[in-house]
């Protein structure tokens, strides 16, 4: 047992790596959500974006490109879902559970040829200055863009939602679809957006899986990151900055007991490898047991314009 | 222009004629994307559909087959099936499932290698509570805490093959197994072995206690008070709520319920056509068991046909591998996208298709 060879930075640094596919996953889930959807195939578009990237990244040998088509593809198999559940007023939770099988069963699918296989490297963005402080430097400035740029995406969705028109009205959506469509927005076509902003998002974590975290393609990959994604919507209360705050929770323990594991201390593999979903299952029992926590008061139902 | 209008009361002959239509259109999408993994569509179809029950070379073999499949199915969509009639989502029964297998192999190789027949029905107590203990957890959170049950019996999933994983290498590791992992062989062991009733029927004890749970079932619903409960709670909450059924019950009993039938699923697959417990013995089950049940529309004997076409595609599915080369992992999607399929097409039973001229 070796404890002492886990390094600090490398720890916060790699971190940050394994928080950002949930934390992308998450932040779209939390504008589905907001808009008053609930999607569960979450899972599902996450391994399509992850396997639609790598093979798109090693076919053109551009990861930028291997994202773009990620986060398409996660649009594009979201919008099954949204006409399903808009168009065909189908149950959400039916719905969102048959998007990850048929998510499952593409990305298996296409993703056979490709074991096995490589995938071109992300290059670090070392930004200039704050690279090269000490300490803080490796640890928080010398990530691939991706990392920065879901944090971007935090920040883009927080302001949106709480400044701006358009995030007034997609809560006003989600809170009271009847009020939302008396007062003559267009409720069908606002979730619809936000269900496909959902899956792009999702897509671009699953992309994030196969061709940095990995960086490799295995079926099944994503592992129920977009199960734990669904759980930090939950735990951030839908508030776009707590979802970053138990996204990188959730990695830091990720992280933690895969160096606990090499570092090989004598807790069984299995054990440690369990314990991220159990520690995301007490701490849904701690947000759920404070009681009213904000979510939507129109999450799950059905809206049917009657005229 | 065309829209839907909502229906005063589901219509019965759509409930029936919406499962066929899907069925049918995920055919037709089956077919072609079998055409454009460049095998011929038509064959493929026969392969999965008519083959394993009709052709003279395989129906031998697969006609067993069928019950060994359907029967943990149906046996956890009848138990899933109840809670999502009462908008209880229990989810994870794939983690039930594993429990339950774990519970009931565990209960026969304590006392291995006494012979006694005391030892099978232990075996079935045993694997129902572990499937139960393992759906009580969502369900004591959910009533103490509020915790979504959905997202807790789903991430128990994830800790349930962990578990497997450190049994199947730990505790319950064959010690005469040479190292390798896995338990013992439960078929070699007489009293433990849940042996086919009828020879070649593939009618195992697991296939018969999931017929007895589809009439019990159907009686509970139509019969039993607490089928009403379920009913009224799913239906219109707000009146189950003054009507004085108790929430909490009612999601300790749907989840229990179905919890404890995954289990029985589980100890029958390990005791019977596994044998073993190892490390990949879970095989998805209780999420094909999802399928089942919505295209059972949530009525037992709709699940048990559904069970049987859902152990059809399985079978099929595995003769199509064998046959044509097909993917097993266009199975899968097959039956993923039937879900859909059916999802789409229940929207004519709840509304009604209207034309409208220019008004």
């Amino acid at each position: 047992m070796d404890l002492l060879g886990i390094n600090p930075i490398l720890l916060i640094a790699s971190l940050m790596v394994s928080a950002t596919p949930i934390l992308l996953a998450a932040t779209g889930e939390l504008v589905v959500e907001k808009s008053g959807v609930l999607n569960l195939g979450v899972e599902g578009m996450m391994i399509v974006g992850a396997v639609v990237g790598f093979i798109t990244a090693v076919t053109v040998e551009s990861p930028a490109l291997g994202f773009a088509t990620a986060a398409i593809a996660g649009a594009l198999l979201s919008l099954i879902f949204a006409i399903l559940v808009l168009y065909f007023k189908s149950n959400q939770v039916a719905t969102g559970l048959g998007l990850t099988l048929v998510g499952l069963g593409i990305s298996a699918l296409l993703g056979k040829p490709y074991e096995g296989i490589k995938s071109p490297s992300l290059e670090s963005l070392d930004i200039p200055l704050l690279s090269d402080l000490p300490v803080v430097g490796r640890m928080l400035f010398s990530h691939d863009a991706m990392v920065y740029i879901s944090i971007l995406v935090v920040l883009l969705v927080w302001y949106t939602l709480k400044h701006t028109r358009l995030g007034l009205i997609l809560r006003a959506v989600g809170e009271n679809h009847d009020a939302a469509h008396a007062l003559g927005y267009k409720v069908i076509h606002i979730r619809m957006f936000a269900i496909m902003f959902g899956g792009a998002c999702a897509g671009l974590g699953g992309a994030y899986i196969s061709l940095a975290r990995v960086p490799q393609w295995t079926e099944g990959m994503t592992a129920g990151a977009g199960w734990i994604a669904l759980a930090i919507v939950v735990f951030a209360s839908w508030k776009p900055w707590r979802a970053l705050v138990g996204a990188y929770l959730f990695g830091g323990i990720t992280v933690l007991q895969l160096n606990l594991q090499a570092a090989g201390v004598a807790i069984p593999v299995e054990y440690l490898s369990m314990s991220p979903f159990l520690i995301t299952i007490a701490v849904l029992v701690i947000i759920s047991a404070k009681g009213n926590h904000g979510a939507p008061a129109s999450l799950g139902r059905l809206f049917h314009a009657s005229n | 222009m065309i829209y839907f209008e909502k229906r005063l009361a589901p219509s019965r002959a759509t409930t029936i004629v919406t499962p066929i239509l899907a069925v049918i259109l995920t055919m037709i999408a089956g077919g072609i994307m079998f055409a454009a993994l460049g095998k011929d569509p038509f064959e493929a179809i026969r392969i999965i559909f008519w083959d394993p029950l009709f052709d003279p070379n395989f129906a031998d073999y697969s006609r067993p087959q069928l019950l060994v499949k359907a029967g943990p199915l149906i046996l956890i969509a009848i138990g899933l099936s109840v809670g999502f009639k009462a908008g209880i989502w229990n989810i994870g029964a794939e983690g039930q499932y594993i429990m339950g297998a774990i519970f009931g192999a565990a209960a026969a190789l304590s006392v291995y290698p006494t012979e006694s027949a005391l030892i099978f029905p232990a075996m079935i107590v045993a694997g129902a509570f572990g499937g139960w203990l393992w759906a009580m957890i969502p369900a004591v959170l959910r009533t103490k805490f509020k915790t979504n049950e959905i997202l807790v019996s789903l991430m128990l999933v994830y800790v349930a093959e962990s578990i497997l994983a450190s049994v199947s290498q730990g505790l319950l590791k064959n010690p005469d197994g040479y190292g390798f992992p896995g338990s013992r062989n439960l078929q070699q062991y007489p009293s433990a072995f849940n042996e086919e009733v009828f020879t070649n029927s593939g009618m195992h004890w697991g296939v018969i206690t999931a017929f007895i749970a589809v009439i019990f079932t159907y009686i509970m619903m139509t019969r039993h008070i607490r089928g009403f409960e379920v009913r009224l709670m799913g239906e219109a909450p707000k009146a189950a709520q003054f009507a004085g059924v108790s929430t909490t019950r009612l999601i300790v009993f749907c989840l229990g319920f179905s919890g404890a039938l995954a289990g029985l699923a589980g100890m029958f697959e390990v005791s019977g056509p596994a044998g073993q417990i190892t490390i990949d013995f879970n095989s998805g089950y209780g999420f094909t068991a999802i399928i089942v049940a919505f295209l059972g529309r949530l009525h037992p004997i709709g699940i048990l046909l559904a069970g049987l076409l859902m152990a059809l595609t399985y079978i099929g599915g595995e003769l199509a591998q064998l046959m044509l080369g097909l993917p097993g992992a266009s199975i899968q999607l097959f039956q993923g996208m039937l879900l859909l399929f059916l999802l789409a097409t229940d929207i004519f039973t709840n509304y009604r298709l209207r034309f409208q001229g220019a008004s």
